[in-house]
């Protein structure tokens, strides 16, 4: 084999995405030499197809806002399972990060006196969401991109060199993270576009890769979300918090069938949008749930009225937290009562101008136009859930977003767990990413500064297990040595019978016998995968990179399947047919997810891992630490009751 | 790849040709794989302006049947040489004397030429339909060397805006004809023939050709940072806009109204038909 | 509408050479030609490269040239193509080719960083950014930009001479700089950068001869031409070309307009 080329940097960042960029951003800025590695182009990470905003308690449109209310919806939100110390410094810091992004040439929509204007969203109180029409996301990427690029600019100046100090490595994929005994020493990467293997050494690595949506047929989510980060969490020996916290989308296009799943933005109901099923009825008001029965209309005629007037009217059910909308959808469209393509209708063509729907919804009117060919200002779109979100993800510091037991590893944005609880709000993953994504560069960033003395090195044989690891879909199996040969198998084949296990069995709705079958799917699965061969070369070679990512599918897969069968709960992104109410024995309880058995080397293909009872994965239960009493104090005793045990209440 | 830091593979300019035959790209021997007519645009736009170049070489040389009272054609106003026909109350000033020996128009008409010239639609319209650069999007262009309008004659383009501060006099006393036009043959005022329609019609889409020039709005308040300290350029900005949206309609509307005011006069003039009288 | 099958040629290969690959394949109601160039990665040509990530119109990656013409393969409906028509698909023709449909879009990133960055006002900290709607919407609309870089691929100025890659930054860029001229608080000027003249003289921007073949290829609409290039354009003459000003420059240091 050849030699593996390496480098050496202070922070690597894997992932290209807000929260990537920001820790980038971070690091650079406190001096660290930082390496941002990214599977695609730089520019097109995932975080462009956030639509609604960003939720930050500015108080601009309500001064009624701050960060305590903004801390307590996240926490209603997310059922109380979150990390509270993160949702706390979310609420507290994302102001800054907003304000931030302007100094950097971000153009928000404005208010009236020239101010950061802010929208509506579900679960909010106020008015929260900074945004830029409907294409936040895009302006969060762009300023993020375009501060990058401003820092290389100064780094050019000062050293003639655009990529002394920051450096993309775009169209990268990182299969291993490196170790030097317990501490991270870098990540083993492949090029894209070459194939050609390469080692970035660093004592500091940030994962901010995003979530696992890949894994799901029916998904809002792009190619890249395959899970990678949180598998390279668990091969380096981190443990992932609260898997089984899926989020479904309530409103996904349904129709045509190449683009079902694609997001209908949260904005849509935010302004004005009604849901109704295919009797014209607004069901959601049928929906409510008790701990929310206050906070929300009852009729028609009163949530019409909170656009205008929401001092004095409750907010319309539409806008209850993403869970339960998506839950209600789910329930019409099983009793029959859904559109003729198995969703329901969102109408906001008989409750706004054409005009305004135009101004306000651009990309929405854009999407459908030209993909369903529906005029959203004519006619209803037709929706249905669509998986969205991972809560779950490596368990990390609250402060300092590091990985728990891996040192020198850090987490940040959609791939971190916690923050969120068993349920996110919507536009507050786009805060996370700027919160915490600057928390993990600025800690990695000090980490590695830190170990100027002794910096970790990464050693010949875990490169080249992992080139090998690499390199094995181009071997036929019958060379591997296996016992059960058999042909090789096509990634593309194996990647879609695992979206249907998961969509179909861990999906929404949860059963236990159906999450017992869907371990055993994913052991075969497993088995299969083993086998997996591809054709042509390593110059681009899609094929290739597919086979690569269904390793980090197939493991997250699992966890999501073994946590989801443990919580016997139902409880935000997390639905159990046979035990459908939330439980408050459970609120304390997070479980972890380890790698079961080693990570490399012939063992971790063995029979271990195909046995279903077994599998790749171990799940333990950990009990969370309490609630700081000034935090629980923001609520009432009455809303507490619904949620905390009888034991934390008097504690 | 990174960034865009690794220098690029050095592209050897002309082995297999240049362009989109450069070495690097991906080996495709034709110039373009559109199955569209995409040939039609640029030579409709061709026909178009070469047929308004030949109908207005000659009329505006001919120097003969350019004025039917009350009625001046667009294209000899002002007629500022002593070899004028008289007109009265018209806008004709013997500023040219005996010596200028050509037609009148050549006067005036460099002004209203120069305007179209360099206005930023005809630009795309004749460059993509005379010069074929580019003929069409995503169809090779014929030439080996391209520097735009960085040079001369190109840059000279940049000095669009000065014609429009002479557009805007020209159209002014255009707007001067139009109101003559009110007035019978002999030249009493209250009067209206179709002639008057056909110059009311030119008139209104010279204006909002002018108007709606892309240096207009620039100067009106494109040129500003703040709008917001500037409401009334702000809404004339808007307006020229509105406007500005149009320019291709409209540049093409007011070039066939301008050409068949000067049709209308001309065959009045030479007696082909009588100015219908409406009051 | 059933499926039918579909004759499609794809253009196949790398650097060193390749050509148009014929394929039959099926195509379903409501598709578009990405779905197609995925089907044919599932079922025909495992190896086959392609750019792709959100596949809704919003990240610009899945730029190609579909029967000529520059467009995103995720917004191109096959509805739009007869049923016995063969559809061509080949990678960008203005950049150099990787493998298959994908190619070395680095001159646009090269591009991007030779445009100075957004410039912070002095004496304004974080939360104390005042603009109007009415100021920030020029801006706003340049930023739609979803980097797909098909102007960039269009632009006759570089796709058919190579060799004007080093002196012109494309419309993508121009119009960033004309964002940055509009936004309401760079305080650029206040530096000594003067974008309007670098537009011209380090941007290439006489170079653009405004034919619009950018705005006809923007997936996102964006008015290009009309409201960015030209706009430049004049803001470059105000500083060049215009004799009031440049006399005004030479007798006194003029405050920046508005």
């Amino acid at each position: 084999m050849s030699v593996v080329d390496r480098q050496e940097w202070d922070v690597v960042v894997v992932g290209a995405g807000g929260a990537g960029l920001r820790a980038a951003i971070e690091a650079r800025e406190r001096g660290a030499r930082t390496a941002v590695i990214c599977k695609s182009l730089f520019g097109k990470a995932h975080t462009v197809m956030a639509e609604g905003g960003i939720a930050a308690a500015m108080g601009n449109v309500n001064a009624g806002d701050n960060w305590q209310v903004h801390f307590r919806d996240t926490l209603r939100g997310g059922k109380f399972l979150n990390q509270w110390r993160m949702a706390e410094l979310h609420a507290r810091e994302a102001p800054e990060r907003v304000w931030e992004l302007e100094t950097w040439g971000a153009l928000f929509d404005r208010t009236e006196d020239g101010r950061i204007s802010q929208r509506n969203f579900g679960g909010h109180e106020y008015p929260r969401l900074a945004h830029v029409g409907d294409r936040t996301g895009l302006e969060l990427i762009r300023t993020l991109q375009q501060k990058v690029v401003a820092l290389q600019q100064e780094d050019h100046r000062r050293t003639g060199d655009y990529e002394s100090g920051l450096k993309v490595f775009q169209e990268c994929t990182v299969t291993r993270v490196l170790k030097d005994g317990e501490r991270v020493c870098g990540v083993f990467a492949y090029e894209r576009e070459t194939g050609r293997f390469f080692v970035l050494e660093a004592p500091a690595v940030v994962i901010a890769t995003g979530g696992i949506g890949k894994s799901f047929k029916v998904t809002s989510n792009s190619w890249e979300y395959t899970g990678d980060g949180h598998a390279l969490a668990l091969l380096a020996g981190a443990p992932l918090v609260n898997m089984e916290f899926v989020q479904f989308h309530p409103t996904g296009m349904v129709w045509p069938p190449s683009v079902k799943g694609i997001l209908v933005t949260e904005s849509v109901r935010g302004d004005g949008g009604v849901l109704r099923n295919s009797d014209g009825k607004r069901f959601m008001f049928d929906y409510v749930p008790d701990v929310f029965k206050d906070k929300y209309a009852e009729s028609e005629e009163e949530a019409d009225r909170w656009y205008d007037d929401p001092d004095h009217n409750r907010r319309p059910p539409e806008l209850l937290p993403r869970d339960e909308v998506a839950r209600a959808i789910n329930t019409e469209v099983k009793e029959g009562r859904g559109s003729p393509h198995g969703g329901v209708f969102l109408d906001v063509s008989t409750r706004m101008p054409a005009e305004v729907i135009r101004r306000r919804l651009p990309s929405m009117y854009h999407q459908f136009k030209e993909l369903a060919d529906v005029d959203i200002t004519a006619e209803a779109m037709e929706v249905g859930p669509t998986c969205h979100y991972v809560m779950g993800g490596v368990a990390v510091d609250s402060d300092t977003a590091a990985a728990r037991g891996v040192p020198g590893l850090y987490a940040a944005g959609e791939v971190a767990g916690g923050m969120h609880g068993s349920n996110r709000l919507g536009g507050n993953s786009l805060s996370d990413l700027l919160v915490f994504g600057r928390r993990a560069g600025r800690y990695a960033a000090e980490y590695a500064a830190g170990t100027a003395a002794a910096r970790p090195r990464a050693d010949d044989g875990q490169i080249g297990a992992a080139a090998a690891e690499a390199l094995r879909p181009f071997s036929a199996p019958g060379e591997s040595g296996e016992p059960d040969g058999g042909p090789p198998e096509n990634p593309y084949a194996l990647h879609q019978e695992l979206q249907q296990t998961m969509n179909d069995l861990v999906g929404i709705i949860r059963r236990e016998t159906e999450m017992k079958q869907a371990l055993e799917r994913l052991a075969e699965l497993r088995r299969r995968a083993g086998r997996v061969g591809v054709e042509g070369h390593r110059q681009f070679n899609p094929g290739w990179h597919l086979a690569l990512d269904l390793r980090n599918m197939l493991l997250v897969s699992e966890c999501v399947a073994r946590a989801a069968l443990e919580r016997t709960e139902s409880r935000g992104g997390h639905t159990r047919e046979d035990h459908p109410s939330m439980d408050r024995a459970w609120r304390r309880i997070n479980l972890l997810c380890r790698l079961a058995g080693p990570s490399d080397g012939p063992a971790a293909g063995g029979p271990a891992a195909v046995d279903p009872a077994r599998g790749r994965i171990a799940l333990t239960r950990e009990t969370t630490e309490p609630i700081r009493p000034d935090l629980l104090a923001l609520f009432a005793k009455e809303e507490l009751v619904k949620y905390l045990a009888e034991e934390e209440l008097y504690e | 790849m990174a960034t865009g830091t690794e220098p690029p593979p050095a592209a050897r300019p002309h082995p297999r040709g240049g362009g989109v035959h450069t070495t690097t790209r991906a080996a495709i021997a034709a110039r373009h794989l559109r199955t569209d007519r995409w040939w039609l645009a640029p030579a409709a736009t061709a026909a178009g302006l070469l047929a308004f170049v030949v109908y207005s070489t000659w009329r505006a040389f001919a120097g003969a049947d350019y004025y039917a009272a009350p009625y001046v054609s667009p294209f000899y106003s002002p007629c500022l040489a002593e070899n004028c026909v008289p007109m009265k109350g018209g806008p004709n000033w013997e500023i040219f004397g005996a010596w200028w020996g050509l037609s009148p128009a050549i006067i005036i008409l460099i002004f209203p030429l120069g305007f179209r010239l360099t206005c930023y639609y005809y630009r795309k319209a004749y460059y993509r339909g005379f010069w074929a650069s580019p003929p069409a999007c995503a169809v090779a262009e014929p030439h080996r060397r391209y520097t735009g309008e960085t040079r001369f004659p190109l840059i000279l383009q940049n000095l669009h805006r000065y014609f429009f501060y002479a557009a805007v006099p020209v159209a002014g006393i255009l707007t001067y004809d139009t109101v003559l036009a009110f007035r019978d043959e002999h030249y009493a005022w209250g009067h209206m023939g179709l002639g008057t329609l056909v110059f009311l019609v030119n008139i209104v889409l010279i204006w909002a050709y002018t108007l709606s020039c892309h240096s207009c709005r620039h100067i009106v308040g494109g040129k500003l940072k703040h709008f917001s300290r500037h409401p009334v350029r702000y809404r004339m900005w808007r307006l020229v806009g509105k406007l500005n949206a149009r320019h291709m309609q409209l540049a093409w509307a007011s070039l066939l109204s301008v050409g068949l005011a000067d049709l209308y006069v001309y065959l009045v003039a030479s007696g082909v038909f009588d100015d219908p009288r409406f009051f | 509408m059933s499926g039918y099958e579909a004759r499609f040629r794809v253009w196949r290969g790398d650097a060193g050479g390749g050509g148009l690959k014929d394929f039959t394949v099926e195509v379903n109601e409501g598709e578009v030609v990405l779905d197609i160039v995925h089907r044919l990665q599932a079922t025909q040509a495992p190896d086959l490269a392609v750019r792709w990530n959100c596949k809704a119109g919003k990240c610009g990656s899945c730029s190609a040239e579909i029967n000529g013409r520059p467009r995103l393969m995720c917004m191109t409906r096959m509805s739009v193509f007869g049923r016995d028509e063969t559809i061509t698909v080949t990678p960008l023709r203005a950049f150099p080719v990787i493998r298959d449909l994908v190619t070395d879009v680095g001159f646009n990133y090269a591009k991007a960083r030779q445009v100075p960055a957004f410039v912070p006002p002095a004496g304004l900290g974080p939360g104390e950014y005042r603009m109007m709607q009415q100021d920030v919407d020029r801006p706003q609309e340049f930023r739609k930009c979803i980097e797909c870089f098909l102007c960039q691929d269009t632009c006759h100025v570089v796709r058919d001479h190579e060799e004007n890659k080093t002196a012109f930054a494309g419309p993508r860029f121009l119009m960033r700089v004309a964002e940055l001229d509009m936004h309401p608080l760079d305080a650029a000027a206040e530096t000594g950068l003067d974008r309007k003249s670098t537009a011209q003289e380090e941007h290439g921007l006489g170079y653009c001869n405004i034919t619009k073949c950018c705005t006809e290829v923007c997936p996102e609409g964006i008015r290009i031409t009309d409201n960015a290039l030209i706009p430049l354009k004049e803001r470059a003459v105000d500083r060049k070309y215009d004799p009031l000003v440049w006399l005004g420059s030479k007798i006194r240091r003029r405050p920046p307009a508005g």
